[in-house]
């Protein structure tokens, strides 16, 4: 069932909160390193797939065409991919099935965003994601839905704030070891504690950061593949998935659509028991609980086990799952579609035990990447393996 | 193409990226061009939300119901997701609800800090189904006291100022 | 490449200047209906992956597929937006069916022209923000540049685009559908206004509101479900050079290339003579006949001499947009390859109705992205 695809270079920018780069000038940092890191040029790319958020951000409309040429797209067959935060692990899938089709032999994947170009503040940009008759009157921030499902997810399993924030603080050291890192920081528990609230239970230090920054991977079909890399990164499941927008009609507690997602991407993949068979994890993290939630969806533990799974350590560099060995969103950053593909790079990295300082201690072999987006709606996922 | 285990992502590894602050901009060291976008757009409400909106202004929460999966829905529209078929009858809802979920938010839309937080809630509408809940606003209630589970009513706009709107409720107190 | 890929449902609404009565939803909703009533197919069980194409700005909503899935029976199923041409969306769902993991595809485009209240100014933001927009223009001036090049390189002439318009227009007339439909003459260009010269008001396509959804199916399926399926032999898109700078203003490559990948996948060698008609781009009168030589069914300056000796209308030796193309039926955003599609499949199916050709089993459809951008799809079908 159609031809099978890997990863075989990858490239990124620092992520910044404000890069002197324009847009198109981040794409093509990004680009030209996942293309040396493999050694192949313009020529051999058959198709490229960009990925980006809100064009509001940038305040460019057709946001796709304005960024190709710095994304290798002159002349060549191109497609803007899109859902949200759900896009950076989405253009993953957008570039599995050009290839897998067979219309193509390799693909670029690249995302980028600039979310500093929105003055003076990218969040107030967040207002138009909501609907312009039954919502938006009432003046909703971006971190009241969030903060709502946190509260939610807290409620519905009794969970302590105490524990959620291990995530952050995890994360945030793991991304010490990060070059490209925006916000990497040793902090305590205590320091998240006592952060500035935000929108309860949401505070500072739960949320990843405003950024700019782009990711690039190249993909190639198994015969160019063999002859590009000893090490190829197999894709070897894809879902995704979009619940209604009617999400106050759902309960937030659960994110049912990235379970759906995961469904998919594991059936193709031919994991059935994904606790054993997935070592090592990168869910979507753009605040702390969000991974929990995100490991719950992905069913790498029960409902409401994810904070306890945190405290005891097993999610750690050195633990049994590693979940986001590269400190994810909340250390990297969060230029929203390449933070995404970030995630998809670093398990990229890891199970060709390139990842240097980040490496995990186990030897890992199959990993899963995820993002999430819309009104908190949307779950993509990608299975790779080696 | 040649055989190549690939590039080592080494801490030698020069990424690009040059992060800028504040004060590069306020002493002119980068030059920027500015704009602000003309869109503007009127959008025209339809028949489930227009139907909606005048309900509000008539001082009713107005919902839907599908036969044949026996939900009610709010807020209202024309088809059932589930079902995926036209909806089969209006149902006026009450003016109470229960709190599914709420933040207390310190900061704004646009992000500016404020000291009494904005409470933003999920409220479950009573006489629709189970878990149908619409976004909005508690008021005239202590931040500290509010709960999931709480029982709340509309606060109404006086009729005369009501314009077809879902700030026709000013917000939801408990009650 | 495994199997090959039908359209087997199509849906559309009627393409109208104002659709005050029905929200963005509800307009998609009826499309959707329709095109999986004409597949005879339940959204909620048969579908596989879902697509729709759309732009934030032309919303006024940012992640705009957050309000697609619940009209189109695709909640908690995979969906995602391709911010381009309706066509770029059947190359997607083309490519995914390709795979050999989705039986059923289900393409969306729509316009909601009417509720933009400032259509120049957001037109305006897809200009380059360093480049292009201190000059402060509107956004046609850059079809205006292409326009007065194009006629200036290949001796095609004021009169020859319009009656390209002529045509259109005239061929609307014989569409139900069409919103734009009317009897225009030469003379009425004399007292037209110019927009960006030689660019003048009746140049230029309009906007008008309407849906259209398309249900794509493989083989298996489709023999399964479908008496008439419509094969789609070949895909091609293309992007070329953002920067006006840059651009060759007569020879719009990237469309050549575009419709090269086509005809290189649907083995077709010589355009003109094995295909019956095109349903291409006429965002602007000149455009339908750049683009019928980069499509290469002629060359730059035989496009002119065609439209004024009839070999495109719809008794010509090579019809082109019989349906009435964007000049006739209106303009819509996102949807308007899509509405060419939908057409192009009733001519193959014969139910084109007084706009209906005497031979059309094979054909090529065209949507490009309008300005400022050098971006364009193309789909060849065959009965």
């Amino acid at each position: 069932m159609g031809q099978r695809v890997a990863i075989v270079g990858a490239g990124m920018t620092k992520f910044v909160r404000r890069a002197q780069e324009t847009g198109k000038e981040l794409a093509f940092h990004a680009t030209r390193m996942a293309l040396d890191s493999c050694e192949m040029n313009l020529d051999q790319i058959d198709a490229v797939c960009l990925g980006t958020a809100p064009d509001t951000f940038d305040g460019v409309h057709m946001k796709g065409e304005y960024l190709s040429d710095g994304a290798g797209a002159w002349g060549k067959p191109y497609m803007r991919c899109y859902v949200g935060g759900g896009t950076g692990v989405f253009s993953v899938i957008q570039g599995w099935y050009h290839i897998a089709s067979g219309l193509c032999d390799t693909c670029l994947v690249v995302c980028e965003e600039k979310m500093s170009s929105y003055q003076p503040h990218a969040q107030a940009a967040f207002l138009t994601i909501f609907d312009h008759t039954t919502e938006r009157p009432l003046k909703p921030n971006l971190l009241w839905i969030f903060a709502m499902e946190m509260n939610r997810y807290m409620t519905t399993y009794g969970l302590r704030k105490e524990d959620i924030v291990q995530v952050a603080v995890k994360n945030k050291r793991n991304a010490l070891d990060h070059p490209c890192a925006q916000i990497a920081k040793a902090v305590t528990a205590e320091d998240i504690l006592n952060s500035e609230v935000l929108a309860w239970p949401v505070q500072r230090l739960d949320v990843s950061p405003v950024s700019d920054g782009a990711v690039a991977l190249v993909l190639a079909s198994e015969s160019i593949a063999r002859k590009v890399t000893d090490k190829p990164v197999w894709i070897e499941g894809v879902g995704w998935s979009l619940d209604t927008a009617y999400w106050t009609n759902r309960d937030l507690c659960y994110p049912r659509y990235v379970e759906e997602a995961a469904r998919m991407a594991y059936t193709m993949a031919g994991v059935t028991d994904p606790r054993h068979q997935i070592h090592i994890a990168e869910p979507y993290d753009p605040f702390d609980y969000k991974e929990l939630h995100h490991m719950e969806g992905l069913m790498l533990c029960g409902k409401g086990e994810a904070p306890q799974m945190t405290v005891d350590g097993i999610t750690q560099r050195d633990g049994e799952l590693p979940v986001c060995p590269s400190g994810g969103l909340l250390g990297v950053g969060n230029p929203i579609a390449a933070a995404g593909l970030m995630k998809v790079a670093e398990l990229f990295w890891q199970l060709r035990g390139e990842a240097g300082k980040r490496q995990v201690s186990r030897k890992v072999k199959r990993g899963v990447a995820q993002a999430w987006g819309d009104l908190m709606q949307v779950g993509t996922v990608v299975v790779v393996g080696i | 193409m040649r055989a190549k285990a690939g590039v080592k992502q080494t801490p030698e590894i020069q990424y690009a990226g040059t992060g800028l602050s504040s004060k590069d901009f306020k002493e002119g060291k980068i030059l920027c061009t500015r704009w602000t976008a003309d869109a503007k757009y009127a959008w025209d409400a339809g028949i489930a939300i227009g139907k909606y909106l005048a309900g509000f202004k008539a001082g009713k929460i107005l919902g839907v119901r599908c036969i044949k999966c026996g939900r009610t829905m709010v807020p209202p529209r024309a088809f059932c997701e589930w079902c995926f078929k036209t909806v089969d009858s209006w149902v006026q809802l009450r003016n109470t609800g229960i709190v599914n979920t709420f933040s207390l938010c310190y900061v704004t839309w646009d992000v500016k800090r404020v000291k009494k937080p904005e409470i933003s809630a999920v409220i479950e509408i009573d006489g629709a189904s189970k878990g149908m809940g619409i976004m909005h606003l508690l008021g005239e209630v202590d931040p500290n006291k509010v709960r999931i589970g709480m029982k709340v009513k509309a606060i109404w706009k006086p009729a005369a100022e009501r314009e077809g709107a879902i700030t026709d409720i000013k917000y939801w107190k408990p009650y | 490449m495994s199997e090959r890929v039908a359209i087997i449902g199509i849906g559309a609404t009627q393409f109208r200047s104002i659709t005050p009565d029905v929200s963005y939803k509800e307009l998609m909703f009826e499309a959707a209906v329709k095109a999986y009533e004409d597949a005879g197919i339940n959204p909620r069980k048969d579908v596989d992956t879902f697509v729709t194409c759309a732009e934030d700005y032309i919303e006024g909503t940012s992640i705009f597929d957050e309000y697609v899935p619940d009209q189109l029976g695709a909640v908690l199923k995979p969906m995602h937006t391709i911010p381009g041409e309706g066509l770029h969306g059947i190359a997607t769902a083309f490519l995914q069916i390709k795979t050999g993991r989705f039986g059923i595809a289900v393409v969306e485009a729509h316009s909601k022209a009417s509720n933009l209240m400032t259509p120049d100014g957001i037109a305006a933001c897809a200009q380059d923000p360093v480049y292009t927009r201190p000059l402060r223009l509107n956004s046609h001036f850059i079809a205006g540049l292409e326009m007065n090049r194009f006629c200036h390189a290949t001796g095609i002439t004021r009169d020859q685009c319009g009656r390209v318009v002529i045509k259109n227009r005239g061929n609307a007339l014989n569409n139900p559908l069409a919103g734009r439909a009317a009897l225009v003459s030469l003379g009425d260009f004399c007292s037209c206004e110019p927009v960006s010269c030689p660019l003048t008001e009746l140049d230029i396509a309009h906007p008008v509101d309407g849906a259209v959804v398309v249900v794509l199916a493989s083989e298996a399926k489709a023999r399964a479900l479908s008496k008439n399926p419509v094969w789609i032999t070949g895909v091609g898109w293309c992007n070329g050079s953002p920067n006006l700078e840059a651009r060759d203003w007569v020879a719009v490559n990237y469309c050549t290339r575009a419709a090269e990948m086509a005809f290189r996948m649907a083995g077709i060698t010589a355009p003109r003579n094995e295909l019956d008609f095109a349903e291409i781009d006429d965002t602007y009168s000149y455009k339908e006949l750049q683009h019928l030589s980069a499509l290469r069914f002629c060359g730059p300056s035989e496009a002119g001499h065609w439209v004024e000796s009839g070999v495109t209308t719809t008794t010509g030796e090579f019809p082109v947009n019989p349906s009435g193309g964007a000049l006739g039926m209106g303009h819509m955003y996102e949807a308007t390859g899509l509405a060419r599609l939908y057409c192009a499949v009733e001519q193959l199916r014969g139910t084109a109705g007084k706009a209906q050709l005497k031979k059309a089993s094979r054909c090529l459809v065209q949507g490009w992205r309008g300005v400022p951008t050098a971006s364009t799809a193309v789909a060849i079908l065959s009965t």
